[in-house]
């Protein structure tokens, strides 16, 4: 202990490191969410961020509850369970009950990560878990569609529904989506609306622009894998390209398909989660791809209007089967 | 006889607690998951299979010297197949309403894993008096564990307990407890608890035992 830099370094491999650490993974992607939490916030009013923060607030309970170590919630630092939070915040409506989110947020975490061993085990994305599960609990809340906030300020009296109660809705309206609209009434919105974000639909999803300015950002500094968010837009847009060209009437423009619904924010904060997404670069393709392919037949064929929360934990739970055949051959075999 | 009653009294209480066949065993799935979407359900059916488990257990261990080994199993099958026709006539004719609830499980009790698992492993070894103290312990630990399940499911999933409304009319209800995903998801709660309970008091037990020896 006498020198503060010996002549022989003794340590194991590797000897070369990223300066990629969880923690600034996390502080970026939580960066490029701040646009897209404060274009929620503009459409959508006050409700926005207050049901951002009651997801991540469970979030972060539920981390710091099931923290193995003690003292507790040394696991909370690395910040993930801040960015599954927010990003399962911004795929709930608008008028969503706070508890019902707070909720959502120990489904997220619990299920979806904690259960099965922690960051970095989970098969699923945990946000899109958590989401699937408010979906199956809460399908009336989480359908509602409240209309876009009059103001920064604005509030939906369902968001302040008392935990096991339903919202009382003071306002009786409700703002159908665009993938609603087209499913139910075949109406095609317009694509200027929809990529501005003035459209209903779930908090963070409706501004298209804004989530690809962020998703650039984020392939730029080689956050996540471009290919993936870039496969499912072109399987996206190619798909409904042909069904389009079939059938006009009746299928929507691509265009159409790619800005609307949460398809570019499951493109590029959900489907490129690092845990649950195949790592090859052949996989990333075959991941997007599938993602795409499944997008597309769960709006034009499904019973629901809208399918990407599905379509990615679909692949989700095909990515260890992709990682594997798409496993390059070891030099020299 | 004052002897024997206190290991009597041991064989009735494991079942309820230490080798509760829900909670510790994890025997019986099939009617534990299928019909524990309420209260009234999940006790039908636990009383059902206990009453089934007493009766057999009896029949089993006062025959137990007569039946041929080699075809044991078959003579348990014969005799909780009798109990279990009984019961399924008599819920039929007194509670048609949760008779139409519990459908095909009722006869599917002949096949309950849990019944047949006494009967291999307890009744057909043990004098009668033990055998039905260990029938009747794992049967009430079963409906216990059932109705807890049941209780999870009800009050979630419709805000009720035993059809009594508990939040009002403004109740948002969990429509997942009442699909067959609730069934597993309470499930597996319970198993945490249960297990979380049982970790702390062996911890508890080993820091005690540390201190008498330090």
């Amino acid at each position: 202990m006498s020198r503060q830099t010996p002549d022989l370094v003794l340590s194991t491999p590797p000897f070369l490191r990223q300066g990629q650490t969880t923690p600034w993974i996390m502080r970026q992607v939580l960066g490029a969410l701040v646009p897209v939490l404060v274009m929620a916030w503009v459409h959508f009013g006050l409700s926005a961020l207050l049901v951002t923060a009651a997801a991540t607030a469970g979030c972060l309970a539920t981390e710091w509850l099931f923290d193995p170590r003690r003292p507790r919630g040394r696991s909370l630092r690395d910040l993930s369970a801040v960015v599954t939070g927010c990003l399962l915040g911004l795929v709930l409506p608008p008028g969503f009950p706070l508890w019902m989110a707070f909720l959502g947020g120990g489904a997220a975490i619990g299920m979806g990560k904690v259960l099965w061993g922690g960051l970095g085990q989970n098969p699923f994305n945990p946000a899109l878990l958590g989401r699937a599960f408010l979906q199956a609990a809460f399908p009336a809340a989480i359908t509602t569609w409240s209309p876009q906030g009059t103001g920064l300020f604005s509030l939906h009296g369902t968001n302040l529904a008392l935990p096991f109660l339903q919202g009382t809705p003071v306002d009786a309206m409700s703002a159908a989506t665009p993938l609603a609209r087209m499913k139910f009434q075949s109406q095609v919105t317009d694509l200027f609306p929809l990529a501005v974000g003035d459209v209903g639909g779930s908090l963070g999803e409706t501004c298209g622009v804004v989530i690809l300015l962020a998703g650039l950002y984020l392939a730029a500094r080689r956050i996540f894998d471009w290919r993936i968010p870039v496969s499912i837009l072109a399987s996206t847009a190619v798909l409904s390209a042909v069904f389009h060209l079939i059938d006009g009437a009746r299928f929507p423009p691509p265009l159409f398909m790619v800005f609307s619904g949460g398809l570019l924010l499951g493109a590029v904060f959900m489907a490129t989660d690092p845990v649950s997404s195949p790592i090859t670069p052949r996989g990333s393709w075959i991941f997007g791809a599938g993602v795409g392919g499944l997008v597309v037949l769960i709006r034009l064929f499904g019973g629901m209007p809208e399918g990407v929360m599905y379509a990615i934990l679909l692949m989700n739970a095909a990515t260890p089967l992709i990682n594997r055949a798409t496993q390059p051959r070891i030099y020299g075999t | 006889m004052p002897p024997p009653s206190k290991p009597l009294g041991d064989e009735f209480l494991k079942g309820l607690w230490k080798e509760n066949p829900i909670f510790i065993q994890v025997l019986g799935m099939c009617p534990a998951l299928a019909v524990t979407n309420s209260v009234v359900n999940a006790l039908a059916m636990g009383l059902a299979t206990c009453f089934v488990l007493v009766c057999s257990s009896f029949f089993v261990s006062s025959l137990r010297r007569f039946i041929p080994r080699p075809v044991r199993i078959s003579t348990y099958i014969v005799i909780i197949a009798t109990f279990v026709t009984l019961t399924d006539l008599v819920l039929a004719a007194l509670v048609p309403d949760v008779h139409r609830a519990l459908g095909a499980f009722i006869p599917l009790i002949v096949v309950n894993c849990l019944i047949l698992g006494r009967q291999e492993a307890f009744a057909s070894k043990n004098p009668v008096p033990r055998a039905v103290a260990d029938a009747a312990g794992m049967g009430v630990g079963f409906a216990f564990a059932l109705t807890c399940l049941g209780a999870i499911r009800e009050i979630l999933g419709a805000g009720t307990f035993l059809g009594v409304p508990l939040f009002g009319p403004h109740f948002e209800p969990w429509v997942i407890m009442l699909l067959p995903p609730g069934g597993f998801l309470s499930l597996g709660f319970l198993l945490l608890f249960f297990n979380a309970l049982k970790q702390a008091r062996d911890r508890r037990r080993a820091a005690a035992a540390r201190g008498e020896t330090a």
